[in-house]
């Protein structure tokens, strides 16, 4: 074993490349949103609110600071876990994220679940019967589930489910909003947690629908990925090699040819993280859904760019960090990857 | 460069042959729908008459109407129709700048390596790995306070996210290229550097670009309508956007009022699977781990004894 492939060296490596990724993105995020507004104090309220006022906000803000100091402070403040504040009512933004991220979090878990279940054997299938009439309608509805927008797939489920009283908005009753008392603000957790089955129950039927339209979205990428990867191994030496000792061709292509073809997915799903997040923003807009999305649009709407700001910042270092674990977890897998 | 333009249709067999020339008829379709939309729309895009008639408003559809009317009294067949017009043109307009940027950077890139190359590469892969979707909201949430919400505003906000995929293929292939002999060759004979990247290697790199363009539209379509439902996309004044128009339908969604959503949204859907089937089916040519060739019957000459002793 030599020195380059060792595990924890190849993640101290991948730990020091992050480092600058972050610090440009956040530094991208930092010009565009504080330097591109102008004011963003006058941007975010007009002239609802006097002179004075907005003088007080500015200087409370810091805005009236030289920008390279505005820029000292923003990093300063992130590495104290500080993603500023709310315009509008002075909230703490990481408070609106871990709020409100409990939400995104288990509409994309499940969007995933479901997203496997049926890409996968769809995948496989559609990869074994190449060219037969299954292999067309599979790919077709690959394309379909890329191609339909998520937010419209969404409002045709909604159409076809809400005659019947299944519930299309929101992620609980009033009612179970009301009894779960907040812990984990994971409410599927939290209600868990409280031993309440009917909120249980509740927050499911509830994800069913939206993690169901995001899931279909992400399926179309595992069905395509699947199927190019039976195909490739198919024509693998080793296929061929396994057919020429005479094993039977049901167990090649299950043991040989099905097992490689799934390892690429591992990787892929860690790539899908950024579609999964753009999908969410629709998906929450489309189901009324309380997750960071949906949040971040409401904030644009009210032009606030504390919050914007703050948002957008978490949402970078969340993406270059669900990276950095996918890469670890690739690497423990196929060790192949540390070289 | 008749034989190059339908070598896709020759080099494929059956099935990937057939889905190419589906993607590229149903692309056509909405090409000639976005450049004769003034002919073929009955009204215009915010028109809320009709050969002289006021359109009722939230109308199933109906001979007069064929995909209905919506609560702004306009005809959805024509604003679907407007809508093809608009996507096309935003789309254009992003792929041509997205080239224009992402192609030379690449190319320069590539071929001058260090650390130029790696700079560019760390931005790029840094973009590239951002939400597409958040980061052209981002610019279109910006711009539009700026440009307001016109068709270039929009186009450059999905500008933004596809440049790194063009830099990206054409640095990837200028750098496996910068080594060949004939661009070896071309430095021995003293090509300035300028010289070697237009006449040389621009012609090679240049060729897994219509497979990622294609793609790209359809990827961009898609963005485009999501933006328009989100609320920064085209604003209602200028244009006809589908993804609008199904955040208006958006609060109909429940009263039953399915054609207000289903048209425009499956205009969407018909574009980016035209779009799609058109680049995988041209994928499929020139990816030869993909390629199934069509055979054809090699015939011999007739091999006889008798003609050998002749």
């Amino acid at each position: 074993m030599t020195a380059g492939g060792s595990l924890p060296r190849y993640i101290v490596q991948r730990l020091l490349l992050m480092l600058p990724m972050i610090w440009f993105l956040t530094t991208m995020v930092f010009f565009l949103l504080r330097v591109v507004p102008g004011d963003p104090i006058s941007a975010a309220f007009g002239d609802k609110i006097t002179e004075e006022d907005k003088e007080a906000r500015r200087e409370k803000l810091g805005l009236n600071e030289p920008l390279w100091k505005q820029y000292l402070d923003y990093f300063g403040s992130l590495l104290r876990f500080d993603f500023g504040h709310t315009f509008r009512g002075n909230k703490d933004v990481l408070d609106v994220i871990i709020d409100k991220g409990g939400a995104t979090l288990t509409l994309s878990i499940g969007a995933f679940a479901i997203a496997l279940l049926i890409g996968i054997p769809l995948g496989l299938l559609a990869g074994r019967m190449r060219d037969s009439a299954f292999d067309v309608f599979i790919r077709i509805f690959g394309i379909f589930t890329y191609a339909a927008p998520v937010f419209w797939m969404g409002m045709m489920l909604i159409l076809v489910v809400a005659p019947t009283g299944w519930p299309t908005s929101q992620i609980a009753n009033p009612s179970t909003l009301r009894e779960v008392p907040t812990v984990t603000h994971v409410l599927l957790f939290d209600s868990i947690l409280d031993g309440n089955l009917v909120a249980v129950v509740d927050v499911l039927i509830h994800h069913a629908l939206p993690c169901f339209t995001l899931g279909l979205l992400l399926s179309g990428v595992f069905i395509r990925l699947v199927r190019v990867n039976v195909l490739q191994t198919l024509k693998g030496d080793y296929v061929e090699a396994a057919r020429a000792r005479g094993i039977a061709e049901s167990k090649v292509v299950r043991h040989h040819a099905f097992r490689n073809a799934l390892v690429p997915v591992i990787t892929v799903i860690g790539l899908q993280v950024a579609l999964t997040l753009s999908g969410a923003v629709l998906t929450e807009t489309t189901f009324g859904w309380p997750g960071i999305g949906n949040e971040l649009i409401k904030f644009m709407g009210q032009r606030d760019y504390g919050a914007i700001q703050g948002i957008v910042t978490f949402i970078a270092i969340m993406v270059v960090l669900v990276s950095l674990l996918v890469d670890i977890i690739n690497a423990i897998i196929d060790p192949r990857v540390r070289y | 460069m008749l034989t190059r333009l339908t070598s896709p249709f020759r080099n494929t067999t059956g099935m990937a042959r057939w889905l190419l020339i589906v993607g590229l008829m149903m692309t056509a379709i909405f090409l000639f729908l976005a450049v004769f939309a003034p002919l073929v729309a009955p009204t215009g895009f915010n028109d809320s008459m009709m050969n002289g008639k006021e359109i009722a408003d939230n109308q199933a559809p109906s001979g007069t109407h064929w995909f209905g009317t919506n609560d702004a009294y306009n005809d959805i067949f024509s604003r679907t129709i407007w809508g093809a017009r608009t996507a096309v043109q935003v789309v254009l307009f992003s792929l041509l700048f997205s080239l224009l940027i992402g192609v030379p950077l690449g190319l320069v890139s590539g071929y001058l390596g260090g650390w130029v190359d790696r700079l560019l590469v760390f931005v790029m892969d840094a973009m590239y790995s951002f939400p597409s979707l958040l980061l052209a909201l981002i610019f279109s949430f910006l711009l539009q306070d700026k440009l307001g919400g016109g068709i270039m505003p929009a186009a450059l906000s999905l500008t933004v996210i596809y440049i790194p995929q063009y830099f990206r293929v054409v640095r990837n292939t200028t750098v496996s290229a910068r080594e060949a002999t004939y661009v070896e060759a071309a430095r021995a004979i003293g090509a300035k550097d300028r010289t070697i990247m237009s006449k040389y290697l621009f012609g090679n790199v240049i060729q897994s670009v219509p497979v990622i363009a294609t793609l790209n539209a359809a990827d961009a379509i898609g963005t485009l309508a999501g933006l328009g439902f989100l609320g920064y996309g085209i604003e209602p004044g200028e244009a006809a956007e589908w993804g609008y128009d199904l955040q208006r339908a958006m609060d109909e969604a429940t009263s039953g009022m399915w054609w207000q959503s289903f048209f425009p949204g499956i205009a969407i859907v018909l574009l980016i699977t035209g779009l799609t089937l058109l680049g995988e089916g041209l994928n499929e040519t020139i990816n030869p781990s993909l390629r199934k060739r069509r055979i054809t019957k090699v015939v011999m000459p007739p091999h006889t004894p008798k003609e050998i002793a002749k």
